[in-house]
């Protein structure tokens, strides 16, 4: 009878899984799973490719390629998202007193309210993609404004971080990142330099 | 008018499979031998109708039917004509489609080559795969239907299959793949066939070996393409990720890959049936639970169709009924009594037995993987993400242990191995495999890599002890040829697929260890030496395609002075998907080394970024792939399986099977 009884331990185990899909498809209804938000979706893979036009000059087009070769962040904000005016002030503090390269995502926003806020309240951002419907954030995994990706020397998305930065959350996860991805950076540089008879010329 | 001929054909496909899954079993319980028999030709018949409605949509797409919503939304006038065959399963409700064929193909197989067989056993297997291929057609006439329409508003222009399975490996990559997950439907439709009927034996095991063998076969060669695409298409180097979908197809393949070994003891030994018809249920139920997965929206990943929350629950409902069902079955009518047969601890089914804990360990490792975001979600413990780290932590070692053993099983005899003089051969061979990995890194790389030893130890042992099992098999015939064709194929077909698989132990190790990679900034006429290569870039040139147009540099490789061979790396942007930029790499390819650039961004004044990747031994990957799908196929040919056909059928059928 013991015997049996194990028998049904597949059919148990089945039945949870089963059960746990169940579980997650209803939150994924109401919406409050969504497996693209999983901060693994991107991170040391490249940034997503896109083709978007750049907010500052709405006919011209950004690309993947205009981010990359250095070390970055990419900021997703809007001109609807109150924590991004609270945020603005310090993404203007980075950018002039610390020499962090910022591109921004503007995210289903208004481009003439978009460029009247950068007008105003200054702009930080090297360039600002222009992402009215939201595909890149979508390809990004964006759940809502404000959002911050920090990308490696190759484009590599290297952290996410959701909500607005500050000097605490910069001191916390950014700045310890940023020494590392700079080491990284330089250890890439020298290998080039060391690799038998190796060197750039031309 | 013609999509409705599909649609049509669809549904009458259905009716089939209706009358498949209810006849030939209701023959069985009244015991009429031509019910039983119908169960051929409806499969006969379901076959032809699907084969149809395939047809159609495949000749939709090669007219640029834009009425037709899936072909207006994955192909265009544009596209090449073997991309528009392609984009027939580049999609979600096309790829249902030639699911639902390659299982209709599949039942017709076993309707053909299942003359041995008892006729209820034939009956209930086909009634089996009727009621598969019932909630798949339901699935795609209710939830999916590939025929749908635009109207009256028919677009004029498609808007373009994605770029990313705009490529040859991408047209034989997904049938390969579901030929082995539908294949795992036969050796499930004989596991309840058995159950069901009560008759668990021997004889069970040797008409579901040769279909699991084929099936598994397909799958390797499915994986294989695949791990080889993404190699070359996603422009990165990258040949395996962890990814969800990657699992789902890697779960069936790691569990059908016990399930083949767990045959054998059953079929030679009879030992070992309830555990083997689980392994049947589990190999079948992880490819559906695949598709689930792959179609629900629960996972995402680069290769997921689009999701659709109703799709998901319809696989799940049907993933609950057929998993569920088949798994109660087991429950009920598994023998719980222990097989009278003994064997000692060193023994053949020991190391078999081996051999599955540790596949299904390994199966059990990449779906907790898989799914362990979800759980903690689901247990509101927060989001998390499991990546390669984990993956490679624990499957490595598994794969390890495994190894070690594996070298043993060949040698090994049933019941007890008569071990004196064998004890001296492995150790000789152990040591002997021991010396040449430790050694082979000092003439390889700059520094000493003891992953890379250790990677070489065990493949070695893999090949060293094969061929003294095979030497060991020699010993006592006349000749070594007249040794040779002594063996049957089945020893072959193992002797072939462990050295695939040392073959592929080598390639992932060595190219995880020795790959060197450099993203560079290149101007035209800039030289860099990388690997013992030199590469000079001669700056780049437009390019046009059919539906794109690009970029596409041109960088010479020398070696030792010589120029070996001139790379085109391209950068392509697609004229419709708003313009995708796709980035094709291009390989020098060779048995010890791949030299592989790709071209990253233009970073202005004719200046490129490119990537340049030395990747010693990575075809050996695709080619340990290669040959363990083939001793799969060779073992399935085995004359045994052809020899019981014959002793059953007699004169009559001899006949039949000569045509």
């Amino acid at each position: 009878m013991v015997q049996r009884f194990k028998l049904f331990l597949p059919l148990a185990i089945f039945a949870i899984v089963a059960g746990l899909f169940y579980v997650m498809m209803n939150r994924i209804d109401e919406g409050e799973y969504n497996p693209q938000t999983l901060p693994s979706a991107l991170i040391n893979k490249p940034f997503p490719s896109f083709a978007m036009p750049q907010l500052e000059q709405l006919d011209k087009t950004v690309i993947q390629a205009d981010l990359l070769g250095e070390i970055s962040i990419v900021n997703v904000w809007a001109t609807w998202c109150p924590s991004c005016h609270v945020e603005h002030s310090y993404l203007n503090y980075l950018a002039s007193e610390r020499n962090v390269v910022i591109y921004g995502v503007n995210y289903k926003d208004e481009s003439d309210a978009a460029q009247k806020w950068l007008q105003e309240k200054g702009n930080p951002y090297r360039l600002n993609i222009f992402d009215k419907d939201g595909k890149l954030g979508l390809d990004l995994g964006v759940t809502g404004a404000p959002e911050t990706y920090m990308l490696d020397h190759r484009g590599f998305v290297r952290l996410r971080y959701q909500g607005p930065l500050n000097e605490a959350v910069w001191q916390e996860k950014f700045q310890p990142l940023i020494e590392q991805l700079q080491q990284e950076q330089q250890a890439f540089l020298q290998s080039a330099v060391n690799w038998p008879q190796a060197g750039v010329q031309g | 008018m013609i999509p409705e001929y599909g649609h049509f054909a669809l549904i009458l496909a259905l009716c089939l499979a209706i009358l498949q899954s209810v006849v030939p079993v209701w023959g069985v319980y009244k015991n009429d031998r031509y019910f039983m028999s119908l169960s051929r030709s409806l499969a006969l018949g379901q076959f032809v109708f699907v084969a149809i409605a395939f047809a159609v949509l495949t000749y939709l797409f090669l007219q640029d039917d834009f009425s037709v919503k899936v072909v207006a939304s994955h192909s265009n006038t544009l596209l090449p004509n073997i991309y528009k065959f392609s984009a027939v399963w580049g999609n979600h409700e096309g790829s249902l489609v030639l699911w639902i064929l390659i299982l209709a193909a599949w039942s017709l197989a076993v309707a053909i080559y299942s003359r041995e067989l008892p006729l209820d056993m034939v009956a209930r297997v086909l009634s089996v795969m009727g009621m598969i291929s019932i909630g798949f057609l339901l699935f795609s006439l209710l939830t999916s239907n590939p025929f749908e329409r635009h109207l009256p508003n028919t677009p004029l222009e498609g808007s373009d299959l994605n770029p990313l399975l705009q490529d040859p490996g991408l047209i034989v990559h997904p049938p390969m793949l579901y030929i082995g997950y539908v294949g795992f439907s036969v050796a499930f439709a004989f596991a309840v066939a058995a159950l069901s009927s009560g008759r668990l034996d021997a004889a069970w095991a040797r008409w579901s070996r040769p279909w699991t063998n084929v099936a598994w076969g397909f799958l390797t060669l499915g994986i294989a393409l695949g791990s080889w695409w993404a190699y070359y298409e996603l422009g990165w180097g990258g040949w395996w990720f962890w990814d969800p979908v990657e699992n789902a197809s890697f779960m069936p393949w790691l569990m059908g890959a016990g399930l083949v070994h767990s045959l054998a003891v059953t079929e030679k030994r009879g030992v070992f049936k309830s555990w083997t018809v689980l392994l049947a249920i589990f190999s079948f139920s992880l490819s559906l639970l695949g598709t689930f997965m792959v179609r629900s929206g629960v996972l995402t990943s680069v290769h997921s169709f689009a999701a659709d929350p109703e799709r998901g629950v319809f696989i799940l409902a049907f993933l609950a009924l057929v998993i569920g069902s088949s798994l109660t079955l087991y429950a009920f009518r598994a023998p719980t009594v222990a097989s009278r047969s003994h064997y000692s601890l060193w023994s053949r089914e020991m190391l078999l037995l081996i051999n599955n804990i540790v596949f299904l360990a390994a199966t059990l490792t990449v779906l907790f993987g898989t799914l362990f975001p979800l759980i903690m979600d689901a247990l509101n413990l927060g989001k998390y993400s499991v990546g390669p780290p984990y993956f490679n932590a624990v499957f490595v070692p598994l794969m390890a242990i495994m190894t070690v053993f594996m070298g043993f099983a060949p040698s090994a005899n049933w019941k007890k191995t008569r071990a004196d003089k064998l004890k001296m051969q492995l150790a000789v061979a152990a040591g002997a495999s021991v010396l040449v990995g430790l050694t082979l890194p000092f003439f390889y790389g700059a520094e000493y890599n003891i992953w890379a030893a250790l990677a070489v130890c065990f493949a070695s042992w893999l090949i060293m002890t094969l061929f003294l099992d095979m030497r060991n098999k020699l010993r006592n015939a006349q000749s070594i040829s007249a040794g040779l064709s002594r063996l049957s194929r089945s020893y072959y077909g193992m002797v072939i697929a462990h050295l695939g698989f040392a073959f592929t132990i080598i390639g992932v190790c060595l190219v995880s260890q020795y790959s060197v990679e450099r993203d560079l900034r290149m101007e035209p006429g800039d030289k860099v030496e990388l690997a013992g290569y030199s590469f000079q870039f001669d700056g780049s040139r437009a390019i046009q395609g059919p539906n794109y147009s690009g970029q596409e540099g041109v960088i010479q490789v020398h070696q030792a002075g010589e120029l070996i061979a001139v790379l085109y790396p391209q950068k392509r942007r697609y004229h419709a998907q708003q313009g995708q930029v796709m980035t094709e790499a291009a390989i020098d390819n060779g048995l010890m080394r791949d030299v592989y650039v790709a071209m990253g961004e233009p970073l202005g004044e004719e200046a490129w970024a490119i990537r340049l990747h030395y990747k010693p031994f990575v075809r050996w990957m695709w080619l340990g792939g290669l040959l363990i799908a083939f001793g799969s196929f060779l073992a399935a040919a085995d004359k045994r399986y052809r020899l019981a056909a014959k002793e059953k059928a007699g004169v009559k059928d001899t006949v039949a099977e000569a045509v």
